[in-house]
Parts: structure tokens; sequence; C-alpha cells
């Protein structure tokens, strides 16, 4: 029997809505994360933040903390100098300030001390003198020439002004395409920033052995990334270094990439010889930030006269902070995934991100394309109208295609955007509300695409992305060992599920160890919706190996060849004759005396013909895509400017289910989360200053707030996917954004071009002080 | 984890033990009670008294007892929830329930006093900060600095007097009982306040607060308290506008209190408002004339999570509401 | 620190047992819960009142452990989501948490939970609303609520059917 070749009678743990495995930990509050941690004689950190926007560290004097009782070490900049960061094409981050300070909140020095109170006390004394520099707020002004007193964020950058990345790409003749169209749509959007706001506080414990063998515990989405970035920035190799991520309390892409505390943790336990445990405060948690993108969006988009896309061109900048992050993927995905979602005949795309003096941006749940899906899917709104189009059945004719490609090369599979367009539109009874509820009612739609995983790894390299090991014991346990991080969407249970399925065993009979890099083979990190599809398959192919070497076993003792043995219940037996059976047990057994030890290996590598062949084609390809359509019905006070959101109806194409429940609890969740970012998150500023880096003004919404959410799962069949499963971690999200900007241009008659639409932009709406963003374009982008 | 600054706690189980160990450590102490202000703004590093003195073991002072000749009288350490849950509140002093169940969370009303409550320390958008962030924007009048950044050219600082309870309990005309070293004395809540961010009530250091008591509203009293905010929970008011009117027989308006809060650092009394609606029918234009003067009344800063102008032109509307829900049911 | 005020040594009654240890008189009782007993189930969001992560039981009564002192819950009863299995048997709040999917990456389960219970005391047959309202100071990132609501209502079915039946 062939690993894909492997056929199957009923599944009996795919597609069941079983408790998730790792649930009994969470409600009983058993599950340890980071900051549950305490070993003994652990010191506790704190990380001295810089007050200034912009300046340059003119001396650091520390002796005075260093002598307050129960100080055990500081650190600073000169201590730590290797730079790092994410991309490969962006190492500018150090664990402390180096000569500069880019943001309020930026690490300049760590302390170690026997209590959280005294690091704390001592952190207050050392003595930093700075030369402030002025400070650049928005992309306007990192756009401005730098003058003569000026300084580059970022002096050594190579692009003008304060310019991190520009991109250009086009797809098609785009003049000829706007030459075709009928109709011109021309409209300017803003998207503010806003951040992921996961409960958890990021925590990172670090122990180092007397044989210099270090373990690093983090609340991280990407264990193997932080194991690069440790071994580099520490000096030290990656085989004296043990990762190992901990349940992590809710990421959204706020734990995807390697940050101070983290390497300060474990440069302090070798320094000490101790174990050292930093946790951040909630405000911190807004300082470390890689929150959503602040992005103004230009759009203009020609229509033939059938209402097809003759062309398309989307500008985009982007308000990136002080430091590269993941931004330079950030500025590609804001033009990438369009078209997947929609069939265009020519598609141009301009992308440009600044640094500014803030924290710095980096993915939130989206990445990159939930920005401009909510301008794409508010312009289509407007489209839909002029044209005296349904909302729903307009985007469903111009959907793109299952097995086609994209005009910008990328290669769609399975595609269930037409069907979720028209799940939503029959619950809600779309097309009979739309245009007609009384005035201060509304009801908008907006459909999205998103990836499984990205198709290439962030930094190049030919190996898989994602690696499993299943193994069973004899007494018929089974261990998977991956190196996925579970951030609450379900990996472990997914893995679990993925492995029970295929030895057909209980769930219950398997157990996960994840994300330990001494233990696991690599899993790239939980990121770009890619676990589900990516270790899904790697845990699929370990199984079968396993399977493949039982059956033979099995095949023999029943007297029938390996392809007529069914694993199902804890059972090997003939398909044919179901009666004829072994146990699972017993069948493991036989192969251990057969074969030895029964382990198998697995890994997927995403296949190589996802995309084209032009700089930044990188970006956007992936093996499969997952739909989503979104119907959001609002309620408009016009007196208060108050919009409250009655209900929220998401439906989400996520290959086949493999646990109902927990796909739609990401549906949920993302309904949850676009419905803040919608109405009431942002990332605000005054002067230099986050405005409000804490939980109670910076606004995420309570259980008041949120409406009853109406998940569907709608299913194909993606043939690449694990069992058939795509994603639902993140492409949920992008259509409730724009779908409640479009439900509340329904209640109020007027368009509101920016997010979050607070009760103050929907008053200034309604007294058409606030048309739609006119913005002069801020520097002549260089035309492609 | 955020931690508070080191400190004695003393537990008091009586008004004198509380009020002598106040007096003894002068300036070093505050006193305690449900501690959802004072904790949050000591581990942000806005006070940091030597000695805390715990008001929650005084159970003297956690009864409500009505009495329908003289009213209510309100133990300063009766949490918010048990105000919430007590009939008599509801029955004759409905404003009174409706803004303590606004406050906060279910947990929050679990925990805070209404003589917290009623003692809120003032807050502002450059106030409730943490330390660091404080020195980073510049320290401000009300701690630490000699600069109200909020009103750069003010020599008293702005912060917001954001209590839910404290304009209803003006609405309603309390006398709050102040204890201190030598003896008792009472103070109309109008006298208790002063529109001053950095000593916004006239509470010596070492006096408690034991009392509050309501008097009994006039026959045919209407009330209702209504708060302007951005989420539906935790929120604290962005402006809040308690409303109280009593009609004779007739239906002739013979008394009317609006008062505002949010909006200075003391709660507001908007007489003007008052004095339109008395001796009218109570009507609605009459209540969009008394909204009117509200607005014109109220003057916000830029201190809170909305801008300054939302926050001006929301005086109208929610002062409207609010007296359309004290004036529906009379028509 | 030296300056620290020296340490209280005190008995605390946390899940129907006591407990005597040594703590500052400044220690929230979220420290000592967390840090003393290594009852490590309740969480912790911003240490501000701010979350509702933090919620245990006192004295029958929800309450935000960040912003109460251990030295004010001595002679009182403290419940935390450790003591809500009894003899390994899930409290109904839990398994319908458990079942439903109620709990994502789990942070906020302790808090909610106690919330949930606390409710469940007083009323076994919350309506929708009345379930919001109860657990309102509670924040999650991950579910959307909506498995939450549900799971509560679930258990408030099961606990009155069991004291039918
Ligand atoms: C997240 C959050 C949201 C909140 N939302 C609201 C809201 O919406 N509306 C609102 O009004 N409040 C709100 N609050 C503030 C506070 O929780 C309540 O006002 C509560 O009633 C305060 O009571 P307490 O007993 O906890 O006060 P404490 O913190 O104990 O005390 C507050 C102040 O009053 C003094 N004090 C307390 N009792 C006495 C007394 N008897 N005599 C003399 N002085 C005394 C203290 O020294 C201290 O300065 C919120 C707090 C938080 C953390
Ligand atoms: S930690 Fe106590 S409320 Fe957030
Ligand atoms: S389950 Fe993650 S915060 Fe609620």
């Amino acid at each position: 029997m062939g690993k894909n070749g492997a056929s199957h009678s009923g599944s009996h743990v795919v597609g069941a809505p079983l408790p998730r495995i790792d649930g009994y930990a969470k409600v009983t509050g058993a599950a340890i994360f980071a900051d549950d941690m305490a070993l003994p004689r652990m010191l506790f950190g704190k990380l001295l933040r810089s007050p200034h926007a912009h300046a340059r560290i003119l001396s650091i004097d520390y002796a005075r903390a260093l002598r307050i009782p129960g100080v055990v070490a500081i650190a600073i900049g000169s201590d730590l100098p290797i730079r790092y960061g994410i991309l490969p094409s962006a190492q500018d981050e150090t664990v402390f300030a180096i000569d500069k300070v880019r943001y309020v909140g930026e690490p300049v020095a760590g302390i170690v001390a026997e209590d959280e109170l005294t690091a704390q006390t001592a952190a207050a004394l050392v003595d930093i003198r700075y030369e402030v520099l002025p400070s650049v707020m928005s992309i306007d002004a990192a756009l401005l020439d730098v003058d003569g007193n000026g300084e580059k964020i970022h002096p050594d950058s190579r692009r003008d002004n304060n310019v991190h990345k520009e991109v250009h790409l086009t797809f098609g003749d785009l003049d000829a395409g706007f030459a075709d169209a009928t109709r011109i749509f021309d409209d300017e959007y803003f998207f503010e920033g806003n951040t992921h706001a996961a409960l958890e506080e990021h925590s990172a414990v670090a122990s180092c052995g007397a044989d210099g063998k270090l373990t690093l515990w983090s609340s991280t989405q990407t264990p193997h990334y932080l194991h690069r970035v440790a071994s580099a920035v520490l000096e030290l190799p990656a085989s004296r270094i043990r990762i190992i991520a901990p349940p992590v309390g809710g990421g959204f892409g706020g734990k995807t990439e390697p940050v101070a505390h983290e390497l300060a943790a474990a440069y302090f336990s070798r320094k000490t010889g101790r174990p050292v445990k930093f946790t951040l405060s909630r405000e911190e948690v807004f300082y470390t930030h890689r929150g959503r993108h602040p992005v103004r969006i230009h759009l203009r988009t020609g229509i033939r006269a059938d209402g097809s896309i003759s062309a398309c061109r989307v500008q985009t900048w982007l308000d990136g902070g002080a430091y590269g992050s993941y931004g330079v993927a950030t500025t590609y995905y804001t033009g990438a995934l369009l078209p997947v979602t929609y069939k265009m005949g020519a598609y141009a795309f301009d992308g440009c991100r600044v640094y500014t003096n803030k924290p710095p941006c980096g993915p939130k749940r989206g990445h990159g394309t939930t920005q401009p899906r909510y301008a794409f899917e508010s312009q289509l709104d407007e489209i839909a109208k002029e044209l005296g189009l349904d909302a729903g059945a307009y985007r469903a004719a111009i959907a793109i295609d299952p097995y086609s490609r994209t005009v910008n090369h990328l290669r769609v599979t399975s595609c269930g955007l037409r069907e979720a367009l028209s799940a939503v539109s029959e619950r809600t009874g779309f097309s009979d509300k739309h245009g007609k509820l009384a005035p201060g009612r509304g009801i908008g739609l907006a459909a999205s695409a998103y990836l499984c995983g990205a198709g290439l790894p962030i930094y190049w390299n030919p190996m898989p992305h994602s690696g499993a090991i299943v193994k069973v014991d004899r007494g018929g346990g089974v261990t998977i060992f991956c190196g996925t991080s579970d951030c609450g969407q379900g990996s472990q249970n997914m893995l679990a599920v993925i492995v029970a399925e295929a030895l057909g065993v209980d769930v219950l009979d398997v157990s996960v160890c994840s994300g330990d890099t001494d233990l696991t083979p690599v899993d790239l990190g939980s990121y770009s919706s890619r676990v589900t599809f990516m270790a899904g398959n790697a845990a699929r192919s370990a199984a079968l190996d396993v399977r493949e070497r039982i059956a033979v076993v099995a095949g023999a003792e029943l007297g029938i060849a390996p392809e007529r043995c069914a694993f199902e219940n804890g059972r090997v037996f003939d398909r044919k004759n179901p009666d004829r059976a072994l146990s699972f047990i017993d069948a493991a057994r036989a192969t251990e005396a057969r074969f030895g030890t029964l382990a198998g290996v697995g890994s997927y590598t995403p296949p190589a013909d996802l995309h084209g062949d032009f700089k930044g084609s990188g970006v956007g390809p992936s093996p499969a895509y997952s739909y989503s359509a979104c119907v959001a019905e609002v309620e408009v006070d016009f007196e208060t400017g108050e919009v409250r959101v009655e209900r929220i109806v998401l439906a989400h194409d996520c290959g086949r289910a493999l646990n109902p429940r927990i796909v739609e609890g990401q549906i949920e969740g993302s309904a949850y989360m676009g419905m803040g970012e919608a109405l009431m998150e942002e990332s605000a500023f005054r002067n230099d200053l986050h405005r409000i880096p804490n939980l109670l003004d910076y606004k995420t919404p309570t259980i008041l707030d949120t409406p009853r959410i109406d998940a569907i799962v709608i299913e194909t069949k993606e043939l690449e996917g694990p069992y058939g499963a795509k994603e639902a971690g993140e492409g949920p999200l992008n259509p409730v954004i724009p779908a409640i900007a479009n439900a509340v241009a329904d209640a109020i008659g007027r368009r509101i071009y920016a997010t979050p639409i607070t009760p103050e932009r929907v008053l200034q709406a309604l007294d058409g002080t606030a048309g739609p963003l006119r913005l002069r374009a801020p520097i002549a982008m260089k035309t492609t | 984890m955020l931690r508070l600054p080191a400190f004695e706690f003393q537990p008091a189980r009586s008004v004198d033990e509380a009020v002598t160990l106040l007096g003894e450590h002068g300036d070093d102490a505050l006193p305690v009670a449900g501690g959802t202000d004072l904790y949050a703004n000591m581990k942000l590093g806005l006070f940091a008294p030597r000695v805390v003195v715990g008001l929650r073991s005084i159970t003297a002072l956690r009864s409500i007892r009505f009495d329908p000749q003289h009213g209510l009288r309100i133990g300063a350490l009766c949490s918010l929830d048990a105000i919430v849950r007590e009939p008599a509140v509801a029955e004759h002093y409905p404003a009174l329930a409706q803004a303590a169940a606004m406050v906060g969370t279910p947990e929050i009303r679990n925990m805070g006093t209404i003589g917290g409550n009623l003692c809120l320390e003032t807050r502002c958008n450059y106030f409730n900060q943490s330390a660091e962030w404080r020195k980073a924007m510049g320290y401000c009048l009300k701690r630490d600095g000699n600069l109200c950044r909020v009103a750069l050219h003010s020599d008293t600082c702005k912060a917001i007097n954001a209590s839910d309870t404290a304009p209803v309990m003006h609405a309603y005309d309390a006398r709050l009982s102040l204890v201190g070293p030598r003896g008792e004395r009472t103070v109309n809540i109008r006298e208790f306040y002063q529109n001053d961010g950095a000593h916004a009530n006239v509470k010596r250091a070492d006096e408690i607060l034991t009392e509050i008591a309501l008097p009994l509203p006039a026959r045919g009293t209407r009330s209702s308290y209504r708060k302007l905010r951005l989420r539906k929970a935790f929120d604290f008011p962005l402006l809040g506008v308690a409303v109280a009117v009593a009609t004779d027989a007739g239906g002739s308006c013979t008394q009317a209190r609006i008062v505002l809060n949010a909006v200075g650092s003391a709660p507001l009394e908007v007489e003007a408002a008052g004095a339109i609606l008395l001796g009218t029918h109570l009507g609605e234009e009459i209540a969009a004339d008394a909204a009117e003067e509200v607005f014109k009344a109220g003057k916000p800063l830029e201190n809170a999570n909305a801008s300054l102008l939302y926050r001006k032109r929301m005086l109208r509307v929610i002062a409207q509401r609010t007296l359309e829900d004290v004036i529906a049911p009379l028509r | 620190m030296s300056i620290a005020p020296s340490k209280i040594l005190a008995t605390l009654r946390v899940n129907g047992r006591d407990a005597t240890l040594a703590f500052h008189p400044h220690a929230t009782l979220l420290e000592v819960l967390r840090e003393e007993l290594r009852l490590t189930g309740t969480k912790h969001g911003c240490e501000l009142g701010q979350c509702g992560a933090c919620t245990v039981i006192v004295d029958g009564t929800p309450v935000l452990s960040c912003l109460t002192l251990a030295a004010e819950a001595i002679g009182r009863s403290v419940e935390t989501v450790e003591g809500l299995a009894v003899d390994g048997t899930l409290h109904p709040v839990q398994r319908a948490f458990l079942e439903l999917g109620a709990a994502q990456c789990g942070y906020c389960t302790p808090g909610f939970l106690n919330a949930a219970v606390h409710l469940l005391e007083k009323n076994l047959e919350p309506s929708e609303a009345e379930i919001r309202d109860a657990l309102a100071g509670h924040l999650c990132r991950c579910t959307g609520y909506t498995k939450i609501v549900e799971a509560v209502a679930l258990a408030g079915r099961r606990m009155r059917a069991s004291i039918d039946g």
C-alpha cells in the first residue's frame, strides 16, 4: 500500500465534534503556561525601556542600580551586539538598543534580581543620557524629505527618507484593461493599526545547566525561529539550546517572532547560572506589539459593462513602526491575495512600507491581507450598487473558479467561495433586506480568501516545512512528535485526530509532544494558517508509514494482502470480511517483533509550481486557499453614532472540517476579533507615546458588545490537504470588517472610508463633514 | 506581573480604630475599602503610602437601612452589588441602582464599595498611566509635575470625576458623614466635591466617610441615570447624566435636579436646566430646552477616551434621553 | 528588598484546606496563590482589574485576586479553579466548557468558570442575557464568547436535570 494510496472506509474520528485533547488541562487550570513555571533559585527580570521615540544614547551608567541588594546582573546593548530579525532581509534589531532608540518602549537594558519588585526598583536607578532626535509618527512624515537637521530612523537603510520597502508588480496589460472598462472606480481608504491583545502576557523562562546546555521555555508561536535566533544572538550552537513552547495563551501573530525578553532570559541564565524568568506587563505587551499595520489604500478598479473586472490597481502605504519585523512580507501581502477571490483582466500592485517611531508592526491574523480586503470589499459594494446588482450575486458572478490560476499566477485548487456566499445570503435573507431596511438598520456582505501556509519558507532552504514522528507503544498508545506550538487554535488536537484516523485508534490513546526542539522534528510555526495543512500532512504521512508496516504484518497473520487491511476502532481487519481481525495492540506488537521499534516519520514540503517566476512571487503562493463570506446586521444610533452589531453570519470553506466544533470556534473568534477591529480597536498615539497601553482604554469587545455569531462550516474536498482539510485560523476574520463597514453604509446611506468605525466617525459621516478620503498620493510612486 | 509597592497593612475593626491609625500615620497612610481603585493606582506608582488602613472589616459600616420617615442610610462599606440588590433602593432611588449597576464589571461591583466610589480618585488620560509612561510623557500637575497637560495654562488639575454614583447622590441631595480624630461632621454632597482634580473633595486625610444619608424623595419623584461609554462593561463614564424631578398632583414640576459627571473634577449640577423645568408639565419640548442648557454648561476637555467635541455633542443627547426617561412615564 | 516590611505568618483557607504560610502584607491574593501556594490555575492578563482572568471566589463571591490583598483573605474561604472538580469529576460547567470547546487557549477559562459557577449557584435557568451580564467582567480574545454562553446554558440545564432526576 503506497503512502498516498491509503484508502479509507468510513472515518471514525475526522469530522466528529469531539472535545479537544488538551481541553481537560484547560478547564481544570492544570495547563502550565510559561509564566506558571517556577524553578529553584529562579531570578526575575525586568526590561528598562526607552522614554523617547527617537534619540541617540549618549551614555548608560548602571553602577548605582547594581548596588541595590538583590540585584544580580544588568546588561545593555553592547553585551548582546548581534543583530537579528525574523526575515533574513531585516536583521535590524538588537536585544537592547545600541546607539539609538527608535520607539517609546524599546528595551535599553535588562536587570535580573531576586524578585520582580527589586528588579523594577533598580531599573529606575539606571542612568541613561539621551540626545533627543525629531520623531516621525505618521506615514506622511516618514515620506517627507529628511532635511538637514533630521535623521533617518535607520541611517544605514538604502532607500530615501524613511522608506523601508517598495514593491511594484504588474500582471497583464493594465492600460488596455482600464481602456476596456466602462466605469472606473477610484477610492482611498485608511485602515487603522491595532494589536493582538492575546490574554496571556508574553513570558519566557530560561535555565542553563552546568553542562552549558540552555533550555528556554517561551510563549512563542514559532519555537523553531526562536531556536535559530537564540543560537545566533547568544553565539551558542543550536545543538546546545533547547526551546520549548508550552501552551500559549493566545497568539494571533503577536508571538511569532523572537523578541527581546526571550533572548534576555536566555542571556542572563547563562550569565548567572540560575533560572531566569521575564514576564511582560500588559503595557510592555503593547510596546512589543508586531500588530496590524496602519495602511492607507488607494484602489482603482475598471469595470466592464457586464460587471467583470477589467483592471485593478492597488497602492498601499504601510506604517511599519520602528523595525522591519515581517514587514517585507506584510507589504507583499497587501497586494498578493486580492486576485485569489475574483477574476480580473489585469492587476497591478504598488506597496510602500515606511519606518516610523512607533512599536514595530508585524503580522496579525490575516497578515497584510486584511487591510486591502476591507478596502476592496467596500469598493465592490459601491460597484454593485452602481450596477444595480445584488451584492452577493455580483460577487458570485466574478468569483474565481476552482482549479484555476489567478491573474498573478497563483494556483487555485478547491474553492468554496460561491457556496459560502450563498450560505450567508440565504441564512440572513440578505437580498430581501439589503437597501430595504428602515433608516438606521443595515446589512452588509463581504467575501475573502486566505492562505494555508506560505509556499516558501521565511529563510531559503530546501528542507520540509514540517516534520513529524509517530511512535507506537507496546500498550497501544500512540505518540506524535511535531514542532508545532498550540496557541489555542487546536493544533494538538488536529495532530491527534489525523493520527487517530490513520491508525484507527481512539483519540484519547494518542498523545502529542509538540514544540520542543530537542524532541520534535521542525515545524516552522503557528503562522500563515499553515499548521493543519503542513504539520497535518506530515503527521499523516508519519502515521501511514507506521500503518504500512503494521499492514504487512497483520496482513500476513490474517492471510490477506496488506492493502486489504483496514484500521478502525482499535482493530486491524480484513476489509472484505470485517470479522477477521486483530486488535491494534496485537498487530502493533507483532510488527515490533518483526521489524523492530515501531515509529514512522513524515514530512511536508509544498509543491514547487505554486507561483510565477518574478521577484516577489514568493509571497502569496500557498498549496491551497480557504474562502469565507460574511453577512453582518447592524443598528446605528443616529444621535450618538453608536453602532450595534446585531448578528454576524460567517461561512468558511475550511476544506474538510477535521473537528467541526474547533472550526466553528475559529470562525466565531474571527467574527469577534474582526468586529473589534471594525468598530473600536486602534493603536492610538499621543505625541510620541502609545496613548492607551492597557486593556481598559484599548477597547476589545466585551461579551455584552459581541452579538450572537452564526458559524457556517462549508466543506470542500482539498485533494492535497490532510484528509481534505485547509485552514480556519485566520481566513474567516477578513470578510468581517468590510461586512460591518458595508452594513453601516447600508444603515446610514453614506460610506465611511476609515477604520475603526467609531461613533465619532459615524456622526461625521452623517454630518457630511467626512467625505471620501481625498488624500494626495504622498509620493509619486514609481509606476510599473 | 505588575505588583504593589511595599507597605504595611493595618486592618481596622472599628471606625475609631481606623481614624486613630490614620491620625497616627498622617500623610503616610491611606484608607482602603474594596481596593479596586486604590490598588490599581498604587500599582501604577500613583500613590505609595507607607501604611494602608483596611476598612472592610468594619462591619458596622455595611448596612443599608430604609425608613419611610427619614429615607435611606447607606454604610460606606456597602458593596455596589449590595446596593443594586437592595429593594428599597430600587423602589425609592432607582437612579442609584442604575448607576451602581453600570459601574465597571460584576466583580468590581462585588468588591467596590459606595464609599470608595464616592471617594474615587479623579481620572485623566495623562494620570492613569504607569510611572514609565508618565516619565516619558512628562509629569503632570496632579502627580509629580507642575503643568496640567490637558489645559496647559490651567493652575488647577483638570482630572475628571468619573464616579457613576456621585451625580446621582447629588441629585438625591445626599449628606455624607465624615469621621475624624476630632469627631464627626456631616457635609452635603454639594460641599463635598470641589472642582480641582488634585484636591477633589474636602475629606481630610485622617477622616473616613462612614455613611451616606439620602432624604426621602418628595412624592412623585422620578429619577434616572445614563452614562456614555464605548463598551457595555468595564468602561468608566465618558459622560454621565443624573436627573431627579418631582411633580405635584397636577403634574407640575416642583423640583428638578440635573447633575453631570465626567465633565469636570466635580459633579456639576446644571441649575439653569432645572429652572427651565420647574413649574412646567414636563413635555418633550421643555426637555429639549433643558438639554440645551446642559449642552451649554458642560465643558469636557481632551482627557478621556473620546474627543471633547464628541463628548460635548453627547451632552445634549444623553441629557435629552435621561430627561425622557423621567418624563415618559408621566405621559 | 530591604525596605519591605516583614512578612505575615497566616493561615489561608483555599479550596477547603488550610495552608499556613508567610507572605508580604502588600502581596496580592493572586501572587500568593500562584507563587506561594503554586496554584497557577488562576491567571492574570493585566493585574489592574481590567480583564477578569484572575477571578477567584472569596466567601462565595467572585472577586479579582489581582486587586485583593492576601492579608485580607485571612479568615475567609478562597476557591480557585483547582477546587472545582471533585475527586477527579469535573464540575458540570467544566464539562460543558470541555465538550463545546468553550476553552480555546484556555487562559481566560478559569476566570470565566468561577463567574459561571457563581451564577449557576444562584440561578440554574439563566437567560442568555443573564449569562452575558454575569460574565461581563471577563475578556476572552479567542472564542467570540459564543461557545462560552452556550456552555453555561448547557451546564445549567444539566444541573437542573440532575436535581429533578
Ligand atoms: C476596570 C475598572 C473599571 C471601573 N469602572 C468604573 C465605572 O464604570 N464607574 C465607576 O464609578 N467606577 C469604576 N471603577 C472604579 C472603582 O472600582 C469603583 O469606583 C469602586 O466603587 C471603588 O470602590 P472601592 O471600595 O474599591 O475603592 P478603594 O479603591 O478602596 O478606594 C478608592 C479611594 O477612596 C478612598 N476611600 C475608600 N473608602 C473610603 C472611606 N470609607 N472613607 C474615606 N476614604 C475612602 C481610598 O483611600 C481611595 O482613595 C472601575 C475600576 C476598574 C479597575
Ligand atoms: S489580572 Fe486581575 S483583572 Fe486582569
Ligand atoms: S480562550 Fe483564549 S482568551 Fe479565552
